[in-house]
């Protein structure tokens, strides 16, 4: 019993050290006021406790609903982020069907091709993604060589190649999970299916798409959580028209240095991501269910 | 009055269901089907039996649309069915798996096939109501099928294919997930509901027990090829040859030498220091043909005292026993080496068997017990 318990206290103490009191800490500073000092806010563990407890107010989080820079901000993440996993499921569902069809010796290949970018670091491809979509970049000369266009198209430093960012990035996490749906699915429903009168694509629709809900369900939460707080793939591919909140944290604490600003950014941003993520969690437990 | 007896491949008016003509199918160099004919009947219960590999499934499979026909052709009712897509053709199948649809309830699972047939939903309904009747499912109509036993499940599949009321019904191995005594009973029930709905059934299976049971006639297959086909009674009274002989229930071969001596009778040559055995057959041999003679088990005589009445009759010593039961099989050898099986009813309790191991029995058959087939 007292074994169980420890190994059950190891993650738990983790969770607690690396999320818990960070996010607490955030919490705290979220409620204060910004100051002139070292860290730059106010009241600390200085002032003493009876102290610190009685100078923490709202003030920042009614800050943010009174410039609207904020919720636009949370909007426009949000909108961005849903695009994009939507994206990501287009390009990905397709990609996860392939796999699950090719020939069995050549799946782990393909999982290979598909794992093989988190290989090099995340900044360095997207540094090269500039270079593929700037002006002068790669894909402007092939289409240019090729006597597609005449005026090299304007991509980076716009939404559309925020969305390539991060339908690229993502794009992993999409296909995973619905190939796992898709391998474990037994190839006779569809045969079934077209024996009782369905056209190849209605089986497709009717039983295909049914048995990997829970990989799409999944594929897009692990797409969509981390998309809507995304800051490096704005910041270096999109313009200074792409508001997104991961931005806006960025420069209230390193450009305003208004810490508890950036806090309470942190906090609502959390409050919105506790959402998808439980959703996430209900997903996975009852697909564990299904499967019992 | 008589009950006429439903033989229709002995009626040369009946037209057939199936024709398969000439058919031969390849997976590269791999041929599953070689050069096949065969004709199946409406109303038929057909049984595809044969060891794994032999092509059987490649058939099933072909009659449903899921492989094409290399050469040849296929006939369904008088029509070619090879440009027929699976999903047109008025035959369903029943899958080994079930296939089940997962997410769909049982009652969704059996409507699914009407529903793309564009029926109102009152005939919907009615249809499957009449199918969970059919397969005594009412109950469980609303639950999920991984909500329900196996043989329940076995229940749905074959509801779920029978509700669009197909000309043919494909079964692959239908029973096979079943443990023996539930699969014993819903070899009956299958009996029953193929003769309430009168559809053709063809079943693959390489039980032959199973394809006995159910069967009205029984293709014996083997590397592509059909090797017999018959009513089971047929195939196992009257094999047609050494492999079907060896497939179909338990046999003793025994390898000899054709003697004819007189009409329709034969004496057989068969080994140094044992009397020729003495066999009818209405197949003729020349003299000294080499032959097997293929006799069961059960036809075998085994008794402690010499038989007065037998043609052929021999002594041995037990060398084994194997207690099954309701029956005994004696591994019985001779003095020149050879074993003969015999098997006999246990009418009387174990303990008081008179025949127990290494004894000397005799071992007795008559003229008309075995089959004599070709080398």
């Amino acid at each position: 019993m007292m074994r169980r318990a420890a190994l059950i206290a190891v993650p738990y103490l983790w969770l607690l050290v690396l999320f818990l009191a960070p996010f607490l800490i955030v919490l705290k500073i979220s409620l204060s006021d910004a100051a002139l000092a070292i860290p730059p806010y106010t009241p600390t563990l200085k002032d003493g406790i009876g102290a610190l407890i009685s100078e923490l107010d709202f003030e920042n989080f009614v800050f943010l609903t009174e410039d609207d820079l904020y919720w636009k901000a949370y909007l426009s993440s949000l909108r961005i982020a849903l695009i994009s996993t939507f994206l990501t499921l287009l390009v990905g569902y397709p990609i996860a069907y392939g796999m699950a069809k090719a020939p069995e010796e050549w799946r782990p290949t393909l999982m290979m091709l598909v794992i093989l970018p988190f290989w090099t670091s995340f900044l360095i491809r997207v540094y090269s993604w500039m270079g593929i979509l700037s002006n002068e970049g790669l894909l402007n000369q092939l289409l240019t060589w090729l006597g597609l266009i005449n005026e090299p198209l304007t991509i980076l430093n716009t939404n559309t190649a925020v969305y390539i960012g991060i339908v690229y990035t993502y794009l992993p996490f999409m296909i995973l999970p619905i190939y796992a749906a898709l391998d474990r699915m037994d190839s006779s429903l569809n045969e079934a299916a077209e024996d009782l009168g369905c056209s190849k694509m209605q089986a497709f629709w009717l039983v295909t798409i049914p048995l990997s809900k829970n990989g799409i369900i999944a594929g897009s939460f692990l797409v969509f959580i981390p998309a809507l707080g995304e800051f490096v793939i704005p910041s270096l591919l999109g313009g200074s028209g792409t508001l997104m909140i991961g931005k806006v944290l960025w420069e209230e604490f390193f450009n305003n240095r208004d810490w508890p600003v950036a806090s309470a950014v942190a906090v609502i941003l959390l409050l919105i991501l506790v959402i998808p993520i439980v959703l996430f969690q209900r997903n996975q437990q009852k697909q564990q269910e299904a499967e019992q | 009055m008589s009950q006429s007896v439903f033989a229709p491949w002995d009626d040369p008016n009946e037209k057939p269901l199936i024709r398969f003509q000439n058919v031969t199918k390849r997976f590269g160099e791999f041929v599953a089907i070689d050069d096949l004919t065969l004709d199946i009947y409406a109303q038929e219960f057909f049984a595809l039996l044969g060891p794994s590999g032999c092509g059987k499934t490649t058939m099933m499979r072909m009659l449903a649309g899921f492989e094409s026909v290399t050469e040849g052709k296929i006939e369904l009712a008088g029509q070619d069915i090879g440009p027929v897509p699976p999903n047109e053709r008025a035959v369903n199948m029943m899958f080994q798996s079930y296939a089940l649809f997962p997410h769909l309830s049982v009652w969704e699972n059996i409507a699914f096939g009407l529903k793309r047939d564009r029926k109102s939903k009152a005939e919907i309904e009615a249809r499957v109501d009449e199918m969970l009747k059919l397969v005594r499912l009412e109950k469980f109509a609303r639950r999920k099928p991984h909500q329900i036993s196996g043989g329940q499940r076995q229940r749905v599949a074959l509801a779920r294919s029978l509700a669009k009321a197909p000309k043919l019904l494909l079964l692959d191995e239908p029973l096979g997930a079943l443990d023996k005594k539930l699969r014993q009973d819903t070899q009956f029930e299958l009996m029953d509901i193929q003769e309430t709905t009168g559809t053709t059934f063809v079943i693959v299976t390489h039980d032959q027990e199973e394809a006995m049971t159910v069967a009205s006639r029984v293709a014996v297959m083997d590397e592509g090829r059909i090797i017999q086909v018959a009513t089971p009674a047929a195939i196992y009274e009257y094999p047609n040859s050494v492999y079907v002989a060896d497939f179909i229930g338990d046999v003793n071969i025994i390898e000899a030498e054709a003697r004819p001596s007189g009409e329709d009778e034969y004496s057989l040559n068969w080994i140094e220091g044992q009397a020729p055995i003495k066999a009818t057959s209405q197949k003729t041999f020349s003299d000294g043909q080499k032959v097997h003679l293929a006799i069961r088990p059960e036809k075998i005589r085994i008794s402690t005292e010499k038989p007065d009445d037998a043609d052929n009759a021999m002594q041995g010593k037990v060398l084994d026993i194997a207690y099954l039961g309701n029956l005994s099989t004696y591994h019985v050898e001779l003095p020149t080496g050879q074993i003969i099986k015999a098997q006999t009813a246990n009418t009387r309790r174990i303990a008081r068997r008179d025949i127990t191991w290494e004894d000397p029995v005799w071992i007795s058959w008559s003229a008309t017990a075995g089959v004599l087939l070709e080398h």
